[in-house]
């Protein structure tokens, strides 16, 4: 078992560095480069979401990460004291987005869904959202 | 991020080398409606063979340059996209909307 901890603001530009230290964290598994590309890809999400969502924009609010290796397994839990998702079932609609005007896609929560195995949101209003994605690293 | 916007023939090609994601999108977006601005192209083509990354910031930008140059019927095309890249715009549904070239 393996575990690390990371607290960060939700800052751009933060979810390039979030991204390249849980996969990073995660090469004690072995996996291949393809399911490294995944952690990143969803991380990327999860945090961007923070980021944009969220906090709005402000960037002096903080975002904590955690990541529990334990097997071949990966727990990963990226959580924020934001906003709060009104409808979790809405949200992970693909292309829902509640900020079409700055382009954004809605695609967030269904390439996270895409790419991890399991993947649980647990939100409340004003209190914030957490984010917990299970992924199995097969065996070479 | 690195981008190279180029015109000749009457295409235009932007390249981006590296990753795309919320820290560089408005940069990027802001370098290619610059440029879309200014250029006559009958076609646009993105060359992602330098990108090594990108998440759904990048789908965003994509679908809003769509809808800019679907005014001017000007289609897109994406040329190169490497392993993870190419799932992601395939997963999206992007290359119903602009065609893939290698």
């Amino acid at each position: 078992m393996n575990e690390f901890k990371l607290k960060l603001l939700s800052k751009i530009g933060n979810e390039s560095f979030a991204r390249s230290c849980i996969s990073a964290f995660c090469l004690e598994l072995n996996p291949t480069l393809e399911e490294i590309n995944d952690i990143k890809t969803a991380v990327s999400e999860a945090v961007t979401n923070c980021i944009v969502h969220a906090y709005s924009g402000e960037e002096d609010k903080y975002i904590d990460i955690s990541v529990r290796l334990e097997g071949q397994k990966a727990e990963i839990i990226i959580e924020d004291k934001g906003c709060g998702i009104d409808d979790v079932d809405k949200a992970i609609q693909p292309f829902f987005t509640t900020k079409p005007d700055q382009e954004r896609s809605g695609m967030g929560f269904t390439l996270i869904k895409t790419f991890m195995d399991k993947v649980d949101i647990i939100s409340q209003k004003d209190e914030g959202t957490r984010v917990i994605m299970q992924k199995e690293f097969k065996k070479e | 991020m690195r981008l190279q916007i180029t015109n000749s023939s009457d295409c235009a090609v932007a390249k981006l080398d590296g990753e795309l994601d919320e820290g560089c999108v408005r940069e990027v977006r802001e370098k290619i409606d610059g440029f879309i601005a200014v250029n006559d192209f009958s076609r646009f083509v993105f060359d992602f063979s330098g990108l090594s990354f990108m998440d759904s910031t990048g789908i965003g930008m994509l679908l809003g340059r769509y809808k800019q140059l679907k005014q001017r019927n000007v289609p897109i095309y994406i040329s190169n996209a490497r392993g993870h890249v190419d799932f992601i715009l395939s997963t999206a549904g992007i290359y119903t909307i602009m065609k893939k070239i290698s």
